[in-house]
């Protein structure tokens, strides 16, 4: 049945999609609130199941479908999933499951369009990870943009539209600047057959870019195209100055949607998009890649040890962090590369984790400012435990998830060259720091006086923090599965 | 050939209609049913490769299935027109009647300039369409923006109008064949000659001056300003595609051979006019003026068509004339139905109104290129043109970024739509329910040519 009626990435894209645009018709917010749960758990369980059934070479059927969709012109409707395709749709489909349990008790206006939208970007992060035809690529890339604007826009912090503004015209200019890459690279593809007997002058197949013979200055132009529209959407210094705002002004809820789903597009897109299309570029500009990425590691972190907002002072982890997983993408040899991967899986589920606590922090105290907080263990022990787990995470303490991926990229950078494994490691050494130093004081110290009322978190927020802190142990303890997972075909289908 | 003569006759007969008819509301059904008979007609043209009576022109016009598409394109648009704000050219004046008639004679000449094969029924062509502009641009006659603009119309299009006949009759007199017609323009081996050269420069910037390229645009956002809105949006889409489709066919026709000669005046041109256009946009507080400046940006990318000048561009042509018409014509019908036209006078329509901020949404999109709607397949295509050609690959970049500028101006009237909380003095919407369903359907034509373009370019190639 399967393979024969319907495939993972169709699954996978279709049942988001269509639960979001009905989604808008329900008017009831705990109407909609059940239906986007309950749909969030059904793409939970196809992703997990997918997972099983992830190798291409025993599953073919399962794992790609293709339709004609401007086959004139060489394109195809053309899904696939690949281990990381397999990997990333997990990420997001538990991704939005977290995000729909913790917003279970929110009270948004206009629900349904809060989860309608929700449901329509989870559909668009979807296609970017399975669409092998570089024009569908480019369609879900932008598609999955609009409604996370709207949704910046529509809920969050009072300057939220003007932040949100700054985000939009970014990406939006970076991805037009991908877009003239793709032509260009089109125009050099040879012709395309099609089933029907139509034949293309060119061809818009991962395949056909993948073979063209381009000359080493033509790629290093493609290759800061592209560069720059991933590059902004991780974002890679000096590209990142939209992003703090943006986490700062919008609703925790769709900050996690950016932060832990929407980035990895910008990295999944390098080991699809840059990696194997312009392998003579991206060898030569690794060396400033690279320092691009470990300046940001350097300079992230340094900002976030003196950040006093907590919601600025993760966005900056975040960018450190996700530096860390693009210059190990870069540094492009085995250990490094599989390593950024595992990674790229981890750090979503930790940085949900953070946004979590984080939101249930403001939502409790009002406040988001580390300075107006303290002492908050005794007044929620339960909420401690789990920041202080989820914070090792984000440290990378061994026996959780995060080391072993952390590991193997250093491993790979040291490969690579010494100089900037040395640099990197400086941010761990922060991140220590920072993440230490706000849990300290957050959580301890005296009670201030303006917190006296605040309580402990309640179930659904203990539940998914703690499937969260399941899923840390789980990986860091015993992380066999993921790393035999990656193993056989770690890179593009 | 059905075009022409169909619009030409029913302009008369709506224009007498007007003397006989009191009634105020019979033009509108007449014009709409005219339009549909004038699509049909074309169509059938289209369809079955031949006119319905067979005039012999002396090879002074020529069909192709690239001018009906063109043609039917355009027709389309003004049936769109026509049945979104009907109602409104009641609210211009008295004359309800005249003002269908003149708009049928424009369609007349967009007709012939979709089709001119000889200079000279270019010329009467551009006249056919400009003239009764003139009348149309003033028809507001109370009011001094109207006159104005009608005034400074004329005067600019005399102006272009003179230039435009002076190349002509250095053309005449460069050529050996001494002849009007485009295929007979002589252009020896050695190149253009001197008066030869005067006279296409000329002309280029005469056409240049109708499809308000940059630098000859100023008359552009004062005309599109002071018109009745009506008429605006029908200046803005249907004269000005009109305008770039003869400008293509004229320099394709007759200097198509030495393109290589001419395209560093059109790359200058585009650059130019894609930097003012959004540029100056991005200061406009009144709607009305930033669509102006807006159709100025976007003229920028369809004269990428004459600096690339083949098959690609020609489909990219075709598309961006739908989608830009649709999708301008639509946003103009929604500023129509509201009284006040400042970016902040659409705070909270969302709210309000939420499907016309929907539709509005995906017209804004449109025309900023966003995937899933036409617009963005229009750009696709033209920028794909201007790659194949395998030079000016720079040309490229400088147009997607002043595309993601362009997202600038458009985006600030979406986020008054659906962010901003409403004004404490509430907008006022006139709006029926036939007006909802038919801005739904403009809407879902942009979704369904932005997933499937070859509903139109399939024309083409029948």
């Amino acid at each position: 049945m399967l393979g024969t009626y319907f495939t993972f990435p169709e699954l996978l894209l279709w049942l988001p999609l269509v639960a979001g645009i009905l989604a808008f018709f329900l008017k009831n917010a705990r109407a909609v609130k059940t239906w986007s749960l309950i749909f969030a758990l059904i793409v939970v369980a196809v992703s997990a199941i997918g997972f099983c059934y992830a190798d291409f070479a025993k599953y073919p059927s399962y794992n790609q479908v293709s339709y004609y969709w401007l086959k004139h012109i060489g394109n195809s409707f053309h899904l696939k999933l690949d281990k990381t395709g397999h990997l990333m749709s997990l990420l997001t489909s538990l991704g939005f499951l977290f995000i729909f349990i913790y917003s279970w008790k929110d009270d948004k206006k206009r629900p349904n369009f809060f989860y309608g939208m929700m449901l329509l970007a989870q559909a668009g992060i979807m296609g970017v990870f399975s669409a092998v035809d570089a024009l569908a690529f480019y369609f879900f890339w932008e598609l999955a943009l609009i409604p996370v604007y709207f949704l910046c826009s529509t809920y969050g912090g009072e300057k939220r539209i003007k932040a949100t503004f700054k985000f939009f015209v970014y990406t939006f200019a970076g991805s037009l600047l991908m877009l003239a890459g793709i032509l260009y690279i089109y125009y050099h593809t040879p012709g395309r057959g099609f089933d029907d007997g139509t034949q293309a002058l060119h061809s818009f197949a991962l395949k056909a870019f993948e073979a063209t013979n381009l000359s080493s200055a033509e790629q290093g132009c493609l290759f800061w195209l592209f560069f720059v529209a991933f590059a902004i959407k991780m974002p890679i210094f000096p590209f990142h100055t939209w992003q703090p705002d943006t986490y700062d002004q919008s609703d925790t809820s769709v900050t996690m949607v950016l932060s832990a789903l929407m980035v990895k597009m910008g990295l999944f897109g390098v080991i699809r998009w840059v990696l194997p299309i312009l392998p003579e570029a991206s060898a030569a500009y690794a060396d400033i890649a690279i320092s691009l990425c470990v300046i940001g590691i350097v300079y992230a972190s340094l900002i976030a040890l003196r950040q006093d907002n907590l919601k600025k002072l993760l966005a900056y982890s975040s960018i450190a962090h996700i530096g860390l997983i693009a210059a190990a993408l870069f540094a492009a040899n085995e250990l490094s590369t599989k390593g950024a991967i595992i990674q790229m899986f981890n750090h979503g589920i930790n940085i949900i984790g953070l946004w979590i606590i984080v939101g249930i922090i403001e939502k409790k105290t009002g406040t988001k400012k580390i300075s107006e907080l303290g002492g908050l263990a005794t007044k929620a022990p339960a909420l401690t435990i789990f920041m202080i787990i989820i914070g090792m995470a984000n440290i990378a303490l061994p026996l959780t998830n995060a080391f072993i991926g952390e590991f193997m990229m250093f491993g790979g950078l040291f490969q690579y060259s010494k100089i900037f494994t040395v640099f990197a490691i400086l941010g761990i050494i922060l991140a220590a720091a920072y993440t230490l130093n706000m849990i300290r004081n957050v959580f301890y110290g005296e009670v201030k006086p303006s917190l006296s009322g605040v309580t402990d978190i309640a179930l659904h927020e203990k539940f998914v923090l703690g499937i969260i802190v399941v899923i840390i142990f789980c990986l860091g303890v015993y992380p066999q599965p993921l790393l035999d997972f990656i193993t056989n075909a770690p890179v593009t289908p | 050939m059905n075009a022409i003569l169909f619009t030409a006759i029913w302009g008369v007969i709506m224009m007498f209609a007007g003397a006989f008819m009191k009634s105020k509301t019979t033009p509108k059904y007449m014009a709409v049913i005219g339009i549909a008979l004038a699509f049909a007609l074309n169509a059938l043209e289209l369809y079955t490769g031949s006119p319905l009576i067979d005039i012999d022109s002396q090879n002074m016009l020529r069909t192709s299935n690239f001018n009906l598409t063109f043609i039917a394109v355009a027709f389309g648009s003004t049936a769109l027109l026509f049945l979104l704000n009907g109602r409104d050219f009641e609210r211009i004046g008295q004359h309800v009647s005249e003002y269908f008639a003149l708009i049928f004679f424009i369609l007349c000449g967009v007709a012939i300039v979709a089709t001119f094969n000889t200079l000279l029924l270019l010329f009467l062509g551009i006249e056919i369409i400009t003239i009764p502009l003139y009348i149309l641009a003033s028809s507001d006659k109370r009011n001094l923006k109207s006159n104005e603009a009608g005034l400074k119309y004329f005067l600019m299009g005399a102006f272009s109008t003179g230039i435009m006949l002076m190349g002509i009759a250095f053309i005449y007199g460069g050529n050996s064949a001494a002849s009007f017609s485009l295929s007979q323009i002589n252009i020896g081996a050695e190149g253009l000659n001197l008066y030869l050269t005067i006279g296409m420069v000329l002309l280029m910037v005469s056409m240049a001056f109708k499809v308000s390229a940059v630098p000859f645009h100023f008359w552009t956002p004062d005309v599109y300003d002071g018109s009745p809105t009506v008429i605006t949006s029908f200046m803005a889409t249907i004269v000005k595609i009109a305008g770039f489709f003869g400008f293509l066919r004229l320099f394709e026709n007759a200097f198509g051979n030495v393109h290589s000669e001419w395209q560093v005046l059109i790359v200058v041109m585009v650059i130019a006019t894609l930097f003012i256009g959004n540029i100056t946009a991005v200061f406009q507080q009144s709607v009305k003026r930033m669509l102006a400046y807006s159709s100025i940006a976007q003229a920028g990318f369809m004269l990428i068509a004459l600096l690339s000048m083949n098959d690609t561009s020609r489909e990219g042509l075709i598309l961006y004339s739908a989608g830009y018409s649709i999708a301008t014509i639509g946003l103009f019908s929604i500023i129509i139905r509201m009284n006040d036209l400042t970016i902040d006078d659409f705070n909270g329509m969302v709210k309000q109104q939420p499907l016309l901020a929907v539709c509005g949404a995906i017209f804004l999109l449109s025309l900023t290129g966003i995937p899933l709607t036409v617009g963005f397949l229009a750009k696709f295509w033209m920028l794909a043109s201007i790659v194949e050609t395998g030079k000016h690959f720079w040309v490229v970049i400088v147009a997607v970024m002043f595309a993601a500028v362009s997202a600038y101006y458009y985006f600030r009237v979406l986020q008054a739509m659906f962010f901003k909380p409403v004004n404490a003095e509430e907008t006022v919407y006139r709006v029926s329910g036939t007006y909802k369903i038919l801005l739904v359907f403009a809407a879902a034509l942009i979704i369904i040519l932005g997933i499937y373009p070859y509903v139109l370019i399939d024309w083409l190639y029948r």
